[in-house]
């Protein structure tokens, strides 16, 4: 879906979320506190019936976003506004209510799935706690989940340890698709799994999405999973959404020097598929204490004095095309060339630290 | 260099012996970067242990086959000597920087006592060559690296270190398990970038064992498909991607989504799960999932066979083929596709 052309509606509108963390450990004596901002001022829509991607490295704050657009976990400040309403307003039982229509689907399949209940029971609990259906009624709902997500019915009464682990991830779809939600947040939901059993889940999340209608967040730090499911794609970085597009546009014409960079260097399972690698030097700084100015500017290789002053706005730089960056690539451009351009034009390059 | 023959390496546990690599054979080439690519419980970090002899401290057994390496023969040598071998001649990274490295020494120390093992050298000197080595892995500021602890250094940091450790004497043979899994993907961009540097400039043969059949894709000269504990394929790089000959091979590849190329539809499969260590079907372990599967693959296991450049163990190669090209054929039209 090209949300340039059709629905263009927007299901959740996120607006200046913030997630600070108060941690101990700055001064002398370990005493004094200081503010990790896991996500930092982060501003966009969801579509509805869209898939948006969000990618990132471990760190990023795209997880911590993920959860506090449900609410698993309460923002700092900002809003996220749902039918017009702001969900960070709601009291507990109005949040309950919601739950059913939003939900989220773990990595982690293993750890998420409670050891000592039945399948039945883990996704019936859905049915029993907002009193949708009880005893026979129940089982046949989930036995039809089980179908639906590619589970032998039969299985009803097996524990999470008789399953593989991509059956374990089924289960967690089963048990976020129990309510009918409008929303899923999937949080790296194959990261976990081998190849071969990636593409079985990627391929119901598909199916799932398409007939059920349903818009999700996806979040993954795999690119090519992300490209291929993907409507459109978000880039974080350091608690800061840095761009945001198409996904055709961010895959072939990234704007943000960081998108890229991290493009130019995934590991591609063609050998012929040569390219020019941007490495990256250096590490992500710890969100605890960002660079002053831009968060990438310490590793940006166009970085300049401008960008250690001056934190570069969130605008819309093509249509539909977000980025903050204060020298993002045109259209056609690719970051060798705009070093290249930066290294023939010195004088408007005052920056010392980075090219070295 | 390296040649590994029908070996067969395995763990005693509460339902029996499981062989977790089982009749696995091999060789690799003076200066050759060869990868071995397979999914969990395929076999291929424990094929690894067994050339470092490591898997007897984990309540492994090599049960038998032989590892040749240079002319001589691994699996009888003692403990005693083996040790002489590690590190000096053959050396190891892992996946898990942080618990390879011992938390109470600080870096400079344990590179010094990684060089000292093998090498003649004072202290003085060995802190010297491990400054080296730190500055040619790529680490900045190397003489505070030296007096810092592991726990002071990132992750993409500590890998470099242990990769600084593996060089210390420089060996002939480096073996690398998932070097890069646990990093976060610029740092693991860092890494590949390093071992390509080293692929390149040093005279030395690697043998990267991975799940990502896109770094193998990167660095290695040949490719070993491994599941299930056995050798499915052994290819050139190009040959590999090019036209797989194993049914797995080519399920495999094609079930990863691309960076070019649609988005949004299905994927092919491999349908089925991989079989667990004590359920081993008989014949062709692949065969449960394998489309091409007759009764014969049901039944009788498969050799590897040479084939040209490349080895298979595939009861169908021909048939196989012979439909990828139908199926190529058909989706391609008159203009060849380069």
């Amino acid at each position: 879906m090209n949300p340039h052309e059709s629905n263009h509606e927007p299901l959740l509108e996120i607006k200046n979320l913030k997630k600070y963390f108060e941690i101990k450990g700055g001064g002398a004596l370990g005493r004094k506190k200081q503010t990790l901002k896991a996500v930092d001022d982060v501003s966009f829509e969801i579509y509805k019936g869209e898939t948006l991607g969000l990618v990132g490295e471990s760190g990023c704050g795209k997880s911590t976003l993920g959860r506090n657009i449900l609410r698993l976990q309460d923002p700092t400040s900002g809003e996220v506004v749902y039918d017009q309403k702001n969900i960070l307003d709601y009291t507990k039982k109005e949040m309950r209510a919601l739950r059913k229509d939003m939900q989220i689907i773990y990595q982690d399949p293993f750890g998420s799935l409670n050891p000592r209940f039945t399948i039945g029971q883990i996704i019936g609990e859905m049915y029993e706690i907002h009193g949708i259906a009880r005893g026979k009624e129940k089982e046949k709902k989930v036995k039809e989940l089980l179908e639906l997500v590619g589970l032998d019915p039969q299985r009803y009464h097996s524990y999470p340890h008789e399953f593989s682990g991509g059956q374990r991830q089924r289960v967690g779809i089963a048990r976020a698709l129990a309510l009918q939600p409008e929303f899923i947040v999937a949080d790296e939901p194959v990261s976990a799994l081998d190849v071969s059993v990636q593409s079985q889940v990627i391929n119901l999340l598909i199916e799932l999405k398409k007939e059920m209608g349903l818009t999700l967040l996806f979040i993954a730090h795999g690119l090519n999973v992300v490209r291929h499911i993907s409507d459109r794609v978000g880039v974080m970085y350091l608690g800061k959404l840095v761009e945001l597009s198409d996904t055709d546009s961010i895959f072939n014409e990234p704007a943000h020097p960081y998108t890229a960079a991290l493009l130019s260097t995934v590991p591609e399972a063609d050998p012929e598929a040569r390219k020019e690698r941007i490495v990256l030097k250096g590490e992500v700084p710890s969100p605890a204490s960002p660079p002053s100015g831009c968060n990438f500017r310490t590793r940006c290789p166009l970085a300049t004095e401008r960008c250690s002053q001056e934190a570069p706005a969130w605008q819309e730089t093509r249509n539909g095309h977000f980025t903050a960056c204060h020298y993002p690539l045109e259209k056609g451009q690719t970051l060798k060339d705009a070093i290249k351009q930066r290294k023939e034009q010195p004088e408007k390059n005052t920056n010392n630290l980075i090219m070295a | 260099m390296l040649k590994v023959d029908r070996l067969v390496t395995g763990y005693r546990g509460k339902e029996g012996f499981v062989r977790a690599v089982d009749g696995v054979s091999f060789d690799i080439e003076k200066g050759e970067t060869v990868c071995i690519v397979g999914e969990s419980g395929s076999g291929k970090s424990v094929t690894s242990m067994s050339v470092m002899r490591l898997v007897e401290f984990e309540n492994g057994e090599i049960v038998s086959g032989s590892i040749e390496y240079m002319g001589e023969e691994l699996t009888t040598k003692s403990n005693e000597e083996m040790r002489k071998l590690r590190g000096a001649e053959i050396s190891m990274i892992f996946q898990e920087p942080l618990t390879a490295l011992n938390p109470v020494f600080t870096v400079g120390q344990q590179i010094v006592e990684a060089i000292r093992y093998h090498q003649p050298l004072s202290k003085k000197q060995a802190m010297d060559r491990a400054e080296e080595l730190l500055t040619m892995v790529g680490l900045s500021e190397p003489k505070t690296r030296l007096k810092q602890y592991p726990h002071e250094l990132s992750g993409g940091m500590r890998q470099r270190v242990m990769i600084a450790i593996a060089l210390a004497s420089k060996p002939k043979l480096l073996i690398a398990d998932e070097p890069t899994t646990a990093l976060d993907v610029t740092i693991e961009a860092q890494i590949l970038e390093l071992l390509r540097k080293l692929r390149d400039e040093e005279e030395m043969s690697i043998m990267l064992i991975t799940h990502d059949i896109g770094v193998a894709a990167e660095l290695s000269h040949r490719i070993i498909i491994m599941y299930a504990g056995k050798v499915m394929e052994i290819a050139k790089t190009e040959d590999l991607f090019d036209q797989p000959h194993h049914p797995y091979t080519k399920g495999l590849l094609e079930s990863i989504p691309k960076m070019s190329g649609a988005r949004g539809e299905l994927l092919p499969t491999i349908e089925g799960t991989i079989p667990g260590l004590n359920q081993m079907p008989e014949g062709c372990r692949f065969a449960p999932r394998c489309p091409l599967a007759t009764k014969k693959c049901h039944e009788e296991e498969p050799p590897l066979e040479r084939k040209c450049s490349r080895q298979v163990a595939c009861w169908h190669v021909e048939e196989f083929l012979a439909s990828q090209r139908e199926a190529s054929e058909r989706k391609e039209d008159p203009v060849e596709s380069t």
